[in-house]
């Protein structure tokens, strides 16, 4: 039980809550979040203090009666529909310097970098008008600046703001996205992902900061398919680095790669771990590609990364409804565009473009609290397809449909846009025209 | 009367640009970079096509850390790396070095403050986190606590690279499972109904709105004690907690009802087979702050079954899927139970449809 007097005001700084189960978990070799706090709470001058040490006193409470202790509500700043998400106490009596404890979500520079200059003015300000907390970084990607007062969240805003940072999204809306390092320092990165990531989202703030989806709307950005940022998974717009031509190969380094590790070796972890048994190893130890039948899996690129490389005809898939459990059971994300080049200015463009497409068909006929692979899978893809104005595409299925449940009568006509659709992309003249 | 002071109106920046904060060399070669290895675990070499070199540190953090840390980790990045940092997906730092001679200076600078250097390779990297009981509103679990339960646990492997591939892991809070899929993943899970405070659900509920929110169709409007409310068929619910963000007074969470599963074979990398999403191991296990010690001998027993068995490079769902749930069962001694037969729609794809049998 707490002692209600260490509350009484005049009495000099209140007395700390203990926290004997907290303390467990300042021992041991990686860093202590607790320890964190608690250099927050002892900061004695700091106006913070008394918030971080009802905050610890909160958190053990919790820990003793395994429950959390937060209730939402309604916090945003002037202009803004979202990006704050309010945290109220149900414990202010007891706890009350803590009872609102709000976080503001703000969007990192794309791909996460900073100088310490930028670092340290977030200090300032969070120390300033907040709590002292950060967390690097929330599952969509925002810096949290965790644990604000209701009065104090515009003011914070505000100097954040005038740096240059802006609001990410929460709610029905467009989310803060996320990119991979990629091009910063990757040689896997087949696309410029900073322009794609900025080009995209900057497009659509409106959808960001003031909500008006059907529900939650996020995009990620992988430069190859190592999909560093999980984007088949967790967005509902997964943008996949790839490449279309012949994967770059360098002889010599695949030779000094088998010296180096010995043929049992490379042919167990390379050559046979090949999806698509697309790998074989010469009699002279040199590499030979079936590109044709390669998936740009990236196993062979990871492990060689000196010897192989993607090829030059770079882009990326775009794959649509990924999200979890919530309420269908976790969806990943299917292909939608095997291929999209994005190069020039135009190709990027073109992808806010088809990002547009999808944002209006989702604004337009997900129901409230459906995620877009939801909606995909109530109409079909081919309804779907159809309403996005994509053509369907083997590279969308692992096979064709195994139902016979389907009416084909107009499958002849069907038939006739694929031949004329491939012969247009060929180059030739379609006789219809 | 006196008028309210002015409102600053926002400027709708978006994204921030990355280039004024980025390490000069990673500008400079940006799109230009040809290939990399790594020196030792925690440290990658990557060279560009201009020839210029840049070695990465990586280093675990709390993820929520007070300005003290944050300060530390710049006066270490002043000091080392030019003044610049990023972060990876999974919270830990990097710092990017244009000497390879300040590598080990670093490091040990790293360690002396209590960050360890890791987690590149195929080691065990920083485990997804979530809010759980510090600051979100509908938590099971404290993902801060857990994680840092488990990172002690696993600190050797995160700074060694002795795993046959990479080792993702992941933690949530709820069942809507914001830390994602995982090689192993740590999940609440509710094991009763909600218990419904029918004073309440009029006056901050949109019923129907709850009533849809149901993947099972088992909650209905009712009348209790004359009081519009809604009831749950209990024989229906599966005890997801989907209805308690939109209607608080039904409470999902109760002090010994929330439990702890633990899943594997989650993969997003599309590395050799396609990503996959994580399977049921053990249920029910106990919510036991502040170290959750039975959570902790299930994953150790999963992660040293792994590293002990799996190939180089599989994963751990490659790692199974070669030697069958049948043999993960028997290496690892957990149960296998009705419960681990999928229930939900496309359960029969789950099934195995042949005469392949493992013995």
């Amino acid at each position: 039980m707490q002692d209600d007097s260490v509350r009484k005001e005049g009495e000099g700084a209140p007395k700390k809550h203990p926290t004997p189960l907290l303390d467990e978990l300042e021992s041991g070799p990686w860093p202590s979040f607790v320890s964190g706090l608690k250099r927050l709470r002892d900061n004695a001058d700091a106006r913070y203090a008394p918030m971080m040490n009802d905050l610890l006193g909160q958190l053990e409470h919790s820990y003793e009666n395994r429950l959390g202790y937060w209730k939402g509500g309604t916090v945003s700043v002037f202009g803004y529909g979202g990006g704050v998400i309010p945290r109220f106490s149900e414990v202010a009596d007891k706890y009350p310097a803590s009872k609102e404890f709000h976080t503001l979500r703000i969007q990192p520079p794309a791909g996460m970098h900073y100088t310490t200059d930028l670092l340290r003015k977030m200090c300032d300000v969070w120390e300033k008008h907040g709590s002292g907390l950060i967390a690097f970084h929330g599952q969509s990607g925002d810096i949290m600046f965790q644990g604000c007062s209701t009065e104090s969240v515009q003011p914070a805003f505000d100097e954040f703001n005038e740096m240059g940072l802006d609001l990410g999204g929460a709610g029905p809306a467009l989310r803060t996205s996320m990119s991979c390092v990629g091009h910063a320092r990757c040689e896997m990165s087949c696309y410029d992902e900073v322009k794609a990531h900025r080009t995209v989202i900057n497009e659509f703030l409106d959808e960001m900061h003031r909500p008006a989806l059907p529900y939650k709307f996020k995009f990620k950005f992988s430069g190859c398919g190592n999909d560093c940022v999980n984007a088949i998974h967790r967005a509902d717009f997964a943008v996949i680095g790839t490449w279309r031509d012949a994967m770059k190969v360098n002889q010599d380094e695949v030779k000094a790669y088998v010296e180096k590790v010995g043929r049992k070796y490379m042919i167990d972890s390379v050559i046979t771990r090949c999806p698509t048994r697309a790998l074989s190893l010469n009699d002279d130890d040199t590499l030979d590609v079936d590109n044709k039948s390669c998936v740009r899996c990236m196993h062979c690129l990871n492990v060689m990364t000196k010897a192989l490389s993607p090829g030059d005809d770079r882009g990326a898939s775009i794959l649509i409804g990924g999200k979890r459990a919530l309420k269908v059971g976790d969806l990943m994300g299917t292909m939608i565009i095997p291929f999209f080049k994005l190069d020039t200015d135009e190709d990027f463009e073109k992808l806010v473009a088809f990002a547009r497409n999808l944002l209006e068909f989702f604004a337009d006929n997900a129901l409230e609290h459906e995620r877009i692979g939801e909606t995909l899978d109530r109409i079909g893809l081919p309804a779907f397809l159809e309403a996005i104005g994509v053509d369907p595409d083997p590279n969308m299925v692992n096979h064709p449909r195994t139902s016979c449940y389907v009416r084909t009568d107009d499958f002849t006509d069907e038939a006739e846009k694929y031949f004329e659709r491939k012969a247009r992309e060929a180059g030739l003249t379609v006789a219809s025209e | 009367m006196s008028s309210a002071p002015a409102l600053r109106r926002p400027d709708e920046t978006g994204v921030p640009d990355p280039f004024p904060f980025m390490h000069p060399l990673l500008k400079k070669n940006y799109g230009n970079w040809d290939w990399h290895d790594r020196l030792r675990p925690g440290v990658l070499h990557h060279v560009a096509k201009s020839g210029d070199e840049v070695w990465t540190v990586r280093a675990g953090t709390q993820r929520q850390m007070d300005v003290f840390t944050v300060r530390k980790l710049c006066d270490i990045a002043d000091a080392f790396a030019e003044g610049h940092v990023r972060f990876t997906t999974r919270s830990n730092i990097e710092f990017m070095l244009s000497d390879v001679a300040k590598v080990e200076p670093l490091i040990a600078e790293l360690n002396r403050h209590g960050f360890p250097v890791g987690g590149t390779g195929n080691s065990v990297s920083m485990i997804s986190h979530t809010q759980g009981w510090l600051h979100c509103d509908i938590p099971g679990t404290d993902a801060s606590g857990v994680v840092k339960s488990l990172m002690d646990m696993m600190h050797q492997e995160f700074v060694r690279e002795e795993m046959p591939n990479r080792v993702r892991i992941t933690t949530s809070c709820c069942q809507i499972n914001c830390g994602g899929q995982g090689d192993i993943s740590i999940n609440v899970q509710y094991t009763k109904p909600p218990k419904i405070n029918h004073d309440l659900v009029s006056k901050v509920c949109e019923r129907p709105a709850v009533v849809a929110r149901c993947p099972v169709a088992a909650i209905r409007p009712a009348l209790v004690d004359g009081k519009p409310s809604l009831e749950v068929d209990e024989q229906k619910c599966v005890c997801c907690g989907a209805c308690y963000p939109p209607c608080p007074p039904m409470q999902i969470n109760g002090a010994d009802s929330t439990k702890i599963a633990v899943w594997v074979g989650g993969k997003h990398a599309n590395a050799r087979s396609k990503p996959s999403f994580h399977k049921l191991v053990v249920a029910n296990l106990p919510n036991n702050p502040p170290r959750w010690p039975e959570v902790e001998e299930v994953v150790k027993k999963i992660l040293y079954a792994y590293k002990d068995n799996a190939k180089d490079w599989e994963r751990m769902g490659e790692w199974i899927e070669r030697i069958g749930w049948p043999r993960f069962f028997e290496l690892t001694g957990f149960a296998f139970t009705k419960h681990h037969l999928d229930t939900w729609a496309g359960a029969r794809k789950t099934m195995n449809m042949s005469a392949h049998v493992h013995f």
